[in-house]
């Protein structure tokens, strides 16, 4: 790329030749973009900057309530713990991380005094070590001080299996010690490009060691603050009903000047999406509802009200029809979709190109995401440096029936295509929702058209994302020949997002289908360039490596990406909440604040 | 008397027992996972699932987790959530007041409305009054919760204003201001399900005042010189009770059940919402202790209803 420029341009920053926004300005006429300009800093040697929440209250409290409303209501308040982003979201409320993602995917202190740096010595050259220094004054909701002993002891308790924290997987791999009071390091086996997953976002909030240090390993189940959690959030925890309601106070000795703004917090579950968007927007009985997975054009209807509107919040989460690249109907050591079998129809890269010429993804935008979509031909949409511009899309019928005549699929007499007598006929699956069940009929009727018999499949959620083994109808077992749901992408970097398609994490009987690459496909380069990038420091070669993943990804075919989605929420007109794609709703609760 | 009851419950002990095999068997059988959310999770790594359906016994073969269910509820420990992680019972607990409170509520409602509205149609057969009784109960059960409920929010809520739709268990008042906005959340769902129950108890009422209305013994009492409030009350309606005391105790565990639609609808803290948002995330343990409660409160109320059959009609008795 232009590595030497950049190298002198860093420089210039450094010395103050150039300032951060001429630089980033740069950056962005090059094709890149903010958040990447700022990463490429932060390794380069400059601090990260923060682009604080706008918060206008000039003092603390006075709010009066915020009513939030969940539709599916937390049900336990351990971050350790938290299954569901709903259970994230409620122990969000009362404990904090040492840094939070905001909009833009910086990081944003809340715990930490400042963001580790090449220059301020948080970060070592060979991307190994991470040294965070903890705020001086934080005090736990019950007056005691937080200190790196807690840090240490999360670390602990995470990564000790008999405590069975979801949590364990962020903190695997690293030593965690305590240099002094307030300074912790965090040692990685290996060089670590991307640091800020331990003690940052969701499952890094911190909960206090003289209160769960007794509770660590097969008793964490029985200590009493997994459901009173005392911890050094803006609200202090007053009521906990698992499933229905989550109460909380101001916390008048909160660690952040003229914050939080309101005096009391609620947080409401239950019901459905559509009820809980009318009693934000229709009746404004409530300040703010999460996860508005509706149809665009209820949601339209609604806003006609005018007591409350939408926001949406752009991440990396996308939608996608994945391809099976081995046989579903043969079985084979009492496995179906073996790695020793081939697809019959799938594996013949023409046809698969076919099928991503029938997604008609404008439409599919159009009738059903509206605004919260975002129409792509990349698997890799977030954050900017690693989104590809190499790849394109389209929807065309003709084109897509020239690549099935060239395969050999000739239209037969009642208009499916056949080859040597057998039938082009492909089962389509997908869980219960209405979006997905409309995507699916939008497909099949383009497939039709193109000569493609696609028979259609739904399966409930809780079974279809189910580990149990004994089911066929899990996604990860892939007993379909197409099938489509959404993958989250939880933290600004493709790492976690990437690994999943490599050759080792095929999902088969011998791994009871644990494994994460269910379309089961295997390419030596991809491997070769997502192992690179695991271990590369510079970032500019790393976001490099994740546009080559994402585009042998786009070659082969192996996803077709419907629909780039945002997180879409309700939102009182007066509240200004401050939300981010990269993190939970209530991710950055302490800037929320009610405009009058 | 008494001997009768112990047999009764000795009984219930077997079928019970059976009860709670065929649930545990079936919810064992149902596919899902109380982990699935985490599968899509790329920040969790799948041996973390594992992990987790080894340390919760997920993976025991189903007769030995039925034994350790048997074994744990028989020294009164309920169980233990997957989803909440904590005790079942206090899960079950938080939830029951509110439930009795507004299903309580809603089946009182409809008794007040189903034995004065069914008594007088009886006793005015094809009457204006009974033509109309009639019209409404059919209108009344045809339109189920889900519909009234949304209905009733759009008309109250949306449109006038008047009333809130979602329930709130936490009122931020003392004293009448508190009772008044219990009363006032209340409102809707008490209405949606006491009209719904009450549309066919009164149908019910009706019909069984008027197979007995006609008995001689009711012409005799007349005949007596007798007046009709003292005849329908104290001669008709005591025996025309009898199927309709059945129908209220088999109603009564459902007041402890909860209502799982309308629940859901106005957002009811309930048992009802508890159990479908548990079927949802496969929390077995939750599941089960629900509909085993449920199981022991049907048989118990059967047994009620068998001893009031002899309090309101002395010729049956109890052998």
């Amino acid at each position: 790329m232009f590595d030497k420029d950049l190298r002198t341009m860093i420089d210039d920053v450094k010395d103050g030749r150039m300032n951060r926004r001429a630089f980033v300005q740069r950056m962005i006429a090059v094709g890149l973009t903010a958040p990447m300009a700022n990463q490429i800093l932060s390794i380069g040697g400059v601090a990260m900057a923060q682009s604080p929440n706008p918060y206008k209250p000039t003092k603390r409290g006075g709010g009066g309530p915020l009513k939030l409303l969940w539709w599916q209501g937390p049900t336990l308040l351990n971050p350790h713990f938290a299954t569901g982003t709903k259970d994230q979201d409620g122990s969000r409320l009362f404990y904090e991380p040492l840094a939070s993602w905001d909009a833009d995917g910086h990081l944003n202190p809340i715990l930490a005094a400042e963001i580790p740096s090449i220059q301020n010595g948080g970060l070592s050259k060979d991307a190994k070590t991470v040294v965070w220094k903890l705020k001086p004054g934080v005090k736990w909701h019950d007056g005691k001080p937080l200190t790196a002993d807690d840090l240490v002891f999360n670390w602990e308790y995470a990564i000790d299996p008999a405590t069975a924290a979801v949590s364990g997987g962020t903190y695997a791999d690293m030593t965690v010690e305590k240099v002094d009071d307030l300074t912790i390091r965090i040692t990685f086996k290996q060089p670590t490009p991307f640091w800020a997953n331990a003690f940052v976002g969701a499952y890094g909030c911190i909960i206090p060691k003289h209160l769960f240090a007794e509770y660590k390993g097969s008793k964490s189940r029985e200590a009493p603050n997994n459901l009173k959690p005392v911890g050094t959030g803006p609200y202090k925890f007053v009521e906990f009903k698992p499933g229905d309601l989550v109460r909380g106070e101001i916390n008048p000795d909160y660690h952040m000047a003229n914050r939080p703004y309101f005096d009391t917090l609620e947080m409401k579950g239950g019901g459905d999406a559509v009820s809980a968007a009318r009693a934000v927007i229709q009746t404004g009985e409530y300040d703010f509802a999460w996860n508005i997975q509706v149809e665009d054009e209820v949601l339209l209807r609604l806003e006609k009200g005018g007591k409350g509107k939408t926001l949406y919040a752009v991440g990396g989460d996308i939608e996608f029809i994945a391809l099976n690249f081995t046989d579903p109907n043969v079985e084979v050591d009492g496995e179906r979709s073996s790695m020793k079998t081939k697809h019959p129809i799938l594996s013949d890269a023409r046809v698969r190109k076919a099928l991503a010429l029938l997604v008609d993804r404008e439409s599919i935008k159009k009738v059903i995401y509206g605004r919260a979509g975002r129409t792509t031909a990349n698997y890799l949409n977030g954050p900017e440096e690693f989104v590809s511009k190499n790849t394109k899309w389209e929807f065309s019928i003709e084109k897509a029936s020239a690549l099935l005549d060239e395969a050999g699929w000739k239209v037969g007499g009642d208009g499916v295509r056949e080859k040597d007598g057998k039938k082009l006929k492909l089962l389509y699956q997908t869980s219960i929702n209405g979006p997905r069940q409309k995507t699916q009929a939008i497909v099949k009727q383009a497939c039709q058209k193109a000569g493609i018999d696609v028979e259609l499949k739904s399966v409930v959620a809780s079974v279809f994302f189910s580990s149990d083994v004994a089911n066929p109808d899990t996604y990860s077992k892939f007993y379909a020949d197409i099938e489509m749901f959404q993958i989250p992408m939880t933290q600004p970097d493709p790492a976690l997002h990437m690994r999943r398609y490599h050759s080792r994490e095929v999902a088969t009987k011998e791994n009871k289908w644990q494994g994460r690459n269910f379309p089961r496909w295997v390419n030596k380069d991809f491997d070769a360039a997502v192992d690179a990038a695991d271990t590369e420091t510079d970032p500019l070669k790393r976001a490099d490596l994740y546009v080559k993943s994402n585009d042998l990804m786009w070659q082969d075919t192996v996803v077709i990406p419907v629909m780039h989605r945002a997180a879409v929420e309700a939102c009182s007109n007066s509240l200004r909440p401050a939300l981010s794609g990269w993190a939970n709703q209530t991710d950055n609760l302490q800037d929320w604040y009610r405009e009058s | 008397m008494s001997q009768y009851i112990l047999r009764r419950l000795m009984i219930a002990i077997p079928s019970l027992l059976g009860i709670s095999l065929v649930l545990f068997v079936v919810l064992a059988l149902a596919p899902g996972d109380p982990f699935g959310e985490l599968a899509t999770n790329p920040n969790v790594p799948p041996e973390v699932q594992a992990a987790l359906r080894a340390k919760f016994g997920l993976d025991d073969p189903i007769y030995l987790r039925y034994l350790h269910w048997l074994a744990a509820m028989a020294q009164g420990d309920w169980g233990f959530s997957f989803v909440s992680r904590m005790d079942v019972d206090t899960l079950i607990l938080q939830r029951l007041p509110t439930t009795l409170y507004v299903i309580g509520s809603a089946q009182l409602l409809a008794l007040l409305i189903a034995i004065p509205v069914g008594v007088y149609a009886a006793t005015r057969p094809y009457s204006i009054f009974d033509q109309i009784a009639n019209t409404f109960a059919f209108i009344g059960f045809s339109l189920p919760t889900f519909f009234t409920g949304i209905l009733f929010i759009l008309i109250f809520s949306v449109k006038l204003d008047w009333l809130p739709f979602v329930y709130s268990t936490d009122i931020k008042a003392t004293g009448i201001a508190w009772a008044l906005e219990m009363v006032r959340q209340a409102i809707m769902p008490v209405m949606v399900l006491g009209l719904f129950q009450a549309a066919s108890m009164t149908r019910f009422v009706r019909s069984a005042m008027l197979d007995v209305i006609r008995l001689d013994y009711v012409t005799t009492a007349r005949a007596k010189g007798l007046g009709q409030a003292k005849v329908i009350v104290k001669h008709v309606m005591r025996n025309a009770m009898i199927p309709v005391v059945t129908l209220i105790a088999l109603q009564m565990p459902a007041v402890f059940g909860g209502a799982i639609v309308t629940e859901q609808i106005f957002r009811i803290p309930g048992i009802g919402s508890l159990l479908i948002s548990s079927i949802l995330a496969n929390d077995t343990p939750v599941v089960m202790a629900v509909t085993f409660v449920f199981a022991c409160l049907v048989v118990l109320f059967n047994l009620i209803a068998d001893v009031l059959y002899g309090w309101l009609d002395p010729r049956i008795s109890f052998r």
